[in-house]
């Protein structure tokens, strides 16, 4: 099960908008290399990234190779309601890692 | 006992081995036309303008296979006027797409950062989309040191 490593801060104003980082281990084995007997590597990625904001999909990622092994994801909400924020991360075979937090809304 | 000769023969075919991965065909890299192929792809033939993009990587990376990229978009993510996604493509990697990132008013600000593999030198280009159905594009040049996707070769 890759590991994941959120920051994401517990608690907002209402409109604030807060900063949001992500970062998962995976190889991200791009397909494209050999081993030292010449052979392919097979490819083995994560294709996918959602975060849902109270369910609501606040921000979506489709990867490809072309992103780093560990994929490091920064975006942004608006915070508006206290609630959960889902992380969810598919790999190529569809298996998904999945992380929650609450983050708690108050003037 | 080795003899000279045995050796030799095999040294040759020792280097004969570990040099079979570089004469194999890599997969050609994508070029300036396969990136505007797969925006044709991606876009049909709707046009680009060029500008509200701020892509932005550093201008020299010694290491290809972890290069910090960030692309933001001027836009005040309200309901009625946000960006709806955020394409990128690389020029010389061996595929030319990146990621696309989807967004919406729940973000508040179209600002991401990630880390990316480049091949080579080159220029990555990022297209936003807005929910009225307009197209913006912004680019960003780099020089590679050490390209991803070779550390199998070496």
């Amino acid at each position: 099960m890759p590991k994941a490593r959120i920051s994401a801060p517990p608690t907002a104003k209402p409109g604030e908008i807060i900063s949001i980082r992500t970062l998962i281990s995976h190889p991200m084995e791009s397909g494209f290399r050999r081993d030292s007997s010449g052979a392919q590597i097979p490819r083995n990625i994560l294709t996918e990234f959602v975060c849902l904001y109270n369910g609501r999909q606040a921000f979506r990622a489709e990867l490809h190779p072309a992103i780093a092994a560990n994929p490091f994801l920064a975006f942004h909400l608006r915070a508006d309601v206290s609630g959960t924020l889902e992380f969810r991360w598919t790999d190529q075979r569809g298996e998904v890692t999945t992380e929650t937090r609450d983050l708690v809304v108050e003037p | 006992m080795s003899t000279r000769r045995d050796w030799l023969a095999g040294a040759a075919a020792i280097t004969g081995y570990s040099l079979l991965p570089m004469l194999l065909p890599m997969p050609l890299s994508a070029t300036p036309a396969d990136v505007q192929k797969a925006m044709r792809e991606a876009f049909g033939d709707s046009p680009i303008s060029t500008g509200r993009v701020a892509l932005t990587l550093p201008a020299l990376a010694e290491n290809g296979n972890s290069v910090r990229l960030s692309v933001a978009v001027d836009s005040p993510m309200t309901e009625e006027d946000h960006v709806e996604f955020v394409q990128l493509f690389a020029e010389a990697n061996p595929l030319p797409d990146i990621a696309r990132f989807e967004l919406n008013a729940l973000g508040g600000r179209a600002e991401i950062e990630t880390r990316i593999r480049l091949a080579a030198e080159q220029r990555v280009v990022a297209v936003a989309g807005m929910n009225d159905g307009s197209l913006w594009s912004g680019s960003a040049s780099i020089v590679v040191t050490i390209a991803a996707c070779l550390e199998g070769l070496i």
